[in-house]
């Protein structure tokens, strides 16, 4: 694990000089030092908690953590301001006035788990699917999923439906792995690094720490780092090369890049042979149901065709050189082609020639062409080699690792857009074609990955009253026999998931079940269960709508659509209003809370790693963490994982009794550092002291990848040993990388009318163009609106200091941002007549939204854009309700409709990805409309003024103050 | 009025890599963290949940976009004190509050002398002074002249706030008065500047300047391209696979 290369000197304090002021500098800053992790963003920083007085003097990153080593960003910073912020919320609510209103009740915790347990036992006896358990930006989600099972509801998920599914499951169903927690760039090592879309969000501090190992190269070894993305802000800022591409068309300039490779013959054709489904057979049967499938033996195993021997043998046996090009005559009578003849067929044709997508993508022929040459060069000029013996998949010994250093990264820019899950696939695809996936100096997997494509993992259904569910409620379906529908191919789930609107939806649709509980489609539920997700503002598609639906009543009863609402939170966010029931949450440093291998890892190329959160002060109200309150009602409900067989509580001792006693199966749990006797690592029995030895390692356990198990991940035999030891994998099955997905193709022969399950008639065509088993590129559905009465694209970027809609509580976050403006190239914002500082109202085909202009030369000339959840709701988070964030901060949410326009039958889609369900926030079209006069200053919509019921905030703030008075009275 | 040290062993200061900084704020958050309860605390807040938010920051970012269009450039600018050896904040102090550290060269108000008339922010030409209006007194960066000799700090974290939380490693501390000292040779190599040289305040600080580009074609040792643009594959172009033996 290497370190930054700051260039810092150490001095020794002078001597103090006659006449000038005396200083002490040594004072103490702390008390005490306790570790634990951070949790201003999702990205997992180890951080050490300065104690002063009882207060927090400073949160500093923790230099021996393997995801920060020692950095912090602008929000771990501000992790102070958080944690005193005057908007966190004191003891349980009651609603007492109309939903919205944000009229409560204080109540005792007593009171509010009892009418939790009341609501929830009566749903668990009936019919369990009416409980809509939906955790947002989650960090336990191994537990809360887990506890959605015990209840037995399929509704649960947490917030990838709306964050980054798409590029998680592209990398799942093609690579095994995927960016950012699955996967990292080989940043020492690589030569050509492209970033696509906006990624400033996550992995924060990793990229921001790569980026400058990457720039910061001696010349005789510099990296090139392009930057793809509509908007030159950020990393953007510092990329070599910046191309800024029209939004929604980097796949199709990928596939161009494609194009120029395969053309040029500049692709690494042993790798393909080697790790990938290239050379498997794909059945050539025009017309029947088994055309497109892959050409399989009596053992299902994949076939291909071997030249030594001249026959069809299985693709897995590894003494085969299979033949590449030509039609071969299956066993059967059957004609077959290989993956690698379609993949040529299809991007050796001229519609993807760099000359013919430049319109389309806004980037001249030349830039296109220069790239794909630079990228050859690198990959194949600038090979580099790692001398160390290591044992591939079928036992063979080799001297060396080659690697192509060639990297890629890529997050929301790319996966929020309909056409994103394709879009992650053309670049997965094209680097496989560089032979670049877990190379030295490529795109390199992050223990536990890579796993079998797709994980071996499938969603459960519900299992009846009383019951658990079948298995856990999320997963990876390999065909339409594994979707969640009834007999009419009506959706099982609230959101859809699963179903032939969102087959491939491995993380939920969190977006979609406020307007789908409201709708009563699929089915009404009873209660709506959500944690610590804004979905009355800022995480929600159509804001204005979804307030309303969250207070809407249905006017033949009187009674509210979705009868009833809890929310656990911190803070108060804009949805608390809409809660029947608020169970106060605590900070994330006053809770014990772990960051599981079983969950979203934290591991790093190099190492598996797991993390711990401590209390590091105690709660000074009457909250409880949540996880605790999970596990309390789970035992209150009587859930069978979380009660003793005499009705007690399994873990009365709550999160931290969990984290030490909790099994997922033999030896597996929730925590893999010192188990057992303290000296076993990913397996092993419960260990009482394990907590105790996190603590002592500054709250995190690592274990690094022996040299000869660091790259080829996906076909090395000493990975998968050092794997399966740890309780990672359990086999020693060769992970072959898939060009062709042939899950992707059951869905679309499902289209076709072929198979077992064919979905209605109403869904076919869609299943037909986007189940495409190569990945291609698709008009996103947001184009699909007159251009000319639409002519922009609209973007929104979270800011590096800013996380979701927790920043604008924060007294020092908002100093550096409390507004936000729309960003419009300056070209294009004069020709429309517009000014910094003028006002115009943002209009799409859903809405319209007003908001100040900024003019700018960074960025594409047909997009606009604007910094994400800065705008807040009058009196939320405890803001004075002529807060800037109120008043002058807007959000695009407004602009954006959850639905899809209605297909011919009126039925209207969800506003996504229809292979994965994911928000297509990016497809949007706007047009802008000078405001005018008069009509300036404030932005419109405005909602009444919150009223939390919680201290009004102190207008001055000293924070620190009284750490020198105690210095100076000392 | 106020007097300088006629030169200083040393001169304490940052080195800042303009072409690394992504603009993060990181750096200004953690000194507004370390320092609101380090030396010259509290960094006042004024209507920190209202209307107008506005506080003492020793240390701010500037983001600018320099050129035009695609040829441009965004810049991401951290601005501080830079401890300069010749401060017109200090020798235009009247009571002697504002001094430049005869042993390191850092630049400090002693709040006890600071009447709070504010001469010394009209004379520093890069805005670095930040007024506490509940105090009534100026403060500044101190280059966190209680991190830097700290003896209870492990070695390592014996730097200011900004230079140990930046994550992309931007920031750089040492003694600019030595020319042989790490900074030193770093921003010999880099060609650092003096931020506005011509005033003759000889700031401490310098800026690294962005590497040389390699946006044009031929950067990196390739070619503009791998094919020509008439030399579009006809259907059967891919023959040329058929006869390679490749093995698993």
């Amino acid at each position: 694990m290497s370190h930054r290369r700051i260039v810092t000197e150490l001095h020794q304090a002078p001597l103090p000089v006659a006449g000038e002021q005396r200083i002490d500098t040594s004072p103490p800053s702390a008390d005490e030092v306790k570790t634990t992790t951070c949790y201003m963003c999702a990205c997992r920083c180890g951080i050490k908690v300065h104690l002063k007085d009882g207060r927090i003097r400073y949160i500093e990153g923790n230099r021996d953590h393997p995801v920060n080593k020692g950095v912090l960003c602008a929000k771990g910073s501000a992790g102070i301001m958080t944690q005193y912020a005057p908007s966190r919320l004191q003891k349980p609510l009651l609603r007492v006035g109309e939903r919205g209103k944000g009229e409560f009740r204080e109540i005792e915790w007593e009171e509010a788990l009892r009418l939790a347990t009341l609501w929830l036992s009566e749903i668990r006896a009936t019919d369990p699917k009416k409980l809509a358990f939906f955790t947002g930006r989650d960090q336990s989600q191994a537990l809360t999923g887990w506890w959605a099972t015990q209840f037995g509801t399929p509704n649960y998920a947490a917030h990838g439906g709306f964050c980054s599914v798409n590029m998680a499951a592209a990398g799942l169903y093609t690579i095994g792995g995927s960016f950012w927690e699955l996967g990292e760039p080989d940043w020492e090592r690589t030569r050509y690094f492209m970033m696509f879309g906006i990624a400033e969000d996550h992995d924060s501090n990793p990229i921001k720490l790569g980026l400058g190992r990457l720039k910061g190269r001696p010349a005789d070894n510099r990296a090139k780092f392009v930057s793809i993305n509509p908007v030159r802000t950020g990393y953007s800022a510092i990329a070599d090369e910046w191309i800024g591409l029209r939004p929604g068309t980097d796949g199709l300039f990928v596939l161009s890049l494609i194009h120029e490779l395969l053309k040029a013959d500049k692709i690494d054709l042993d790798f393909l042979v080697r790790y990938t489904n290239a050379p498997w057979l794909i059945i050539e049967a025009p017309g029947t149901a088994e055309h497109g499938l892959v050409a399989r033996d009596a053992k299902g195993e994949p076939l291909c065709f071997g030249t030594l021997r001249s026959e069809v043998v299985s693709a897995l046996r590894p003494d085969v050189a299979p033949q590449l090009i030509g039609a071969v005559a299956l066993p059967d009578g059957r004609r077959a082609r290989t993956v690698f003849e379609l993949m040529l067929r299809r991007y050796l044709d001229p519609r993807y020639a760099p000359e013919n997508v430049a319109a389309t993508i806004g980037i001249d022929a030349a830039t296109i062409r220069r790239i794909a040459a630079e990228l050859a060069h690198a990959a194949f000029e600038q090979a580099i080699e790692i001398e160390t013996e290591w044992t591939d998949w079928a036992g063979r010994k080799h001297d060396r690792f080659i690697g192509r250093p060639v990297s890629m990264h890529a997050m929301r820019g790319i996966s929020a857009h309909s056409n994103g899950f394709d879009t992650c696939r053309a670049i997965h695809l094209l680097q496989m074609l560089l032979g670049s996936i877990d190379c030295p100096g490529g795109f390199r997997y992050k223990p536990p990955f890579p796993r079998p494509i797709p994980p071996a993992q499938l969603p459960a259904d519900q299992a009846g009253p009383l019951q658990p569910l079948k298995g856990p409620p999320l997963g990876f379906p390999l065909g339409p026999e594994h979707l969640l529908v009834d007999e009419a191919g009506k959706p099982k789930r609230i959101d859809k998931a699963f179903s032939w609107e969102a087959p491939l939806s491995a993380h939920g649709l969190m977006h979609m079940v406020i307007h789908d509980a409201w709708a009563g489609d699929p089915y009404p539920i009873d209660t709506l269960f959500m944690y610590m997700a804004n979905m009355a503002w800022n995480s929600t598609m159509n804001t204005s709508g979804t307030m309303q639906k969250l207070a809407d009543k249905d006017p033949a009863t009187g009674e509210y659509r979705i009868p009833h609402i809890i929310y656990a939170d911190a803070y108060y966010s804009e949805t608390v209003a809409y809660a029947d029931l608020v169970l106060p949450d605590t900070t994330y440093l006053e809770r014990w809370d772990c960051i599981s291998l079983l969950d979203r890892p934290i591991c790093d190329a190099d190492g598996a790693a797991d993390a711990i959160r401590q209390p590091v002060i105690r709660p000074d109200r009457d909250v409880r963490a949540f996880q605790d309150v999970l596990l309390d009602l789970g035992s209150r409900l009587g859930l069978p994982g979380m009660t003793n067989e005499d009705g007690t509580a399994r873990y009365p001792g709550g999160l931290k009794d969990y984290l030490l006693h909790h099994q997922r199966s033999p030896g597996i749990g929730m925590l893999a550092g010192w188990r057992g006797n303290g000296e076993q690592q990913g397996k092993g029995e419960p260990n009482p002291s394990q907590l105790d030895r996190y603590i002592e390692n500054g709250c995190h356990w690592r274990a690094e990848i022996p040299a000869n198990a660091k790259f080829f991940r996906h076909a090395n035999a000493d990975y998968y040993d050092w794997a399966i030891g740890l309780g990672l994998m359990n086999a020693r099955n060769q992970i072959v990388l898939q060009i062709y997905s042939e899950p992707m193709r059951k869905f679309q022969r499902a289209g076709e009318g072929f198979g077992d399950r064919l979905p209605p008639e109403a869904d076919r065509a869609r299943l037909r163009a986007r189940f495409d088993p190569l990945p291609d590129w698709h008009l996103p559905f947001g184009e699909e609106v007159d251009h000319d009465a639409y002519p922009l694209h609209a973007l929104t970027q979270r800011p590096m200091h800013m996380y979701h809609s927790w920043g604008s509580q924060n007294a020092w976050l908002r100093q550096i941002q409390a507004r936000n403006a729309l960003f419009v190239n300056r070209a294009t914002g004069e020709r429309l007549g517009l000014r910094d500082g003028d006002w115009v109202w943002i209009e799409s085909p859903h809405g319209r939204v007003k908001a100040p202009v900024q003019l700018m030369e960074g960025v594409n000339k047909d997009t606009v854009w604007t910094w994400n959840a800065i705008g807040k709701r009058a009196g939320a988070w405890n803001l004075a309700p002529d807060a800037p964030e109120a008043q002058k901060g807007f959000l695009l949410n407004h602009v954006i409709s959850e639905l899809l326009p209605p297909r011919a039958d009126g039925y209207r889609y969800a506003n996504a990805d229809p292979v994965t369900g994911q928000a297509a926030w990016y497809d949007l079209r706007v047009r802008l409309v000078k405001c005018a006069e008069g009509e300036a200053e404030t932005t419109v919509p405005r909602f009444p003024a919150l009223k939390p019921p919680l201290k009004r905030a102190a207008e001055r703030l000293q924070y620190g103050a009284r750490f020198r008075h105690a210095r100076e009275r000392r | 009025m106020t007097t300088l040290p006629s030169s200083t062993p040393k001169q304490l200061g940052l080195v800042i890599d303009l072409d690394i900084c992504v603009g993060c704020h990181a750096c200004a958050v953690n000194c507004k963290e370390w320092n609101s309860g380090g030396h010259a605390a509290p960094l006042t807040d004024l209507d920190a949940y209202g209307a107008r938010p506005d506080g003492v920051w020793f240390n701010r970012i500037h983001t600018f976009e320099a050129g035009e269009g695609a040829a441009g450039r965004t810049v991401h600018f951290p601005k501080s004190c830079l401890h300069c050896a010749q401060p017109a904040c200090v020798t235009v102090c009247p009571t002697g509050a504002s001094f430049k550290r005869a042993a390191d060269g850092i630049v400090l108000v002693d709040e006890d002398k600071c009447i709070g008339c504010k001469l010394c922010s009209w004379a520093c030409p890069y805005g670095a002074r930040e007024f506490d209006v509940v105090e009534g007194v100026m403060k500044k960066c101190t280059l966190c002249i209680d991190r830097i000799y700290n003896e209870t700090f492990a070695p390592e974290d014996r730097v200011p706030a900004c230079v140990a939380s930046c994550p992309a490693g931007a920031r750089h501390f040492g003694d600019l008065g030595d020319p042989t000292s790490p900074v030193s040779r770093l921003v010999a190599e880099r060609e650092g500047y003096d931020l506005m040289p011509e005033l003759g305040y000889k700031p401490v600080n310098k800026y690294l300047p962005p590497r040389p580009s390699q946006a044009k074609a031929g950067c990196t040792g390739a070619g503009a391209a791998l094919t020509e643009e008439a030399d579009v594959a006809p259907a059967g172009g891919f023959l040329r696979w058929v006869d390679r033996l490749l093995s698993r």
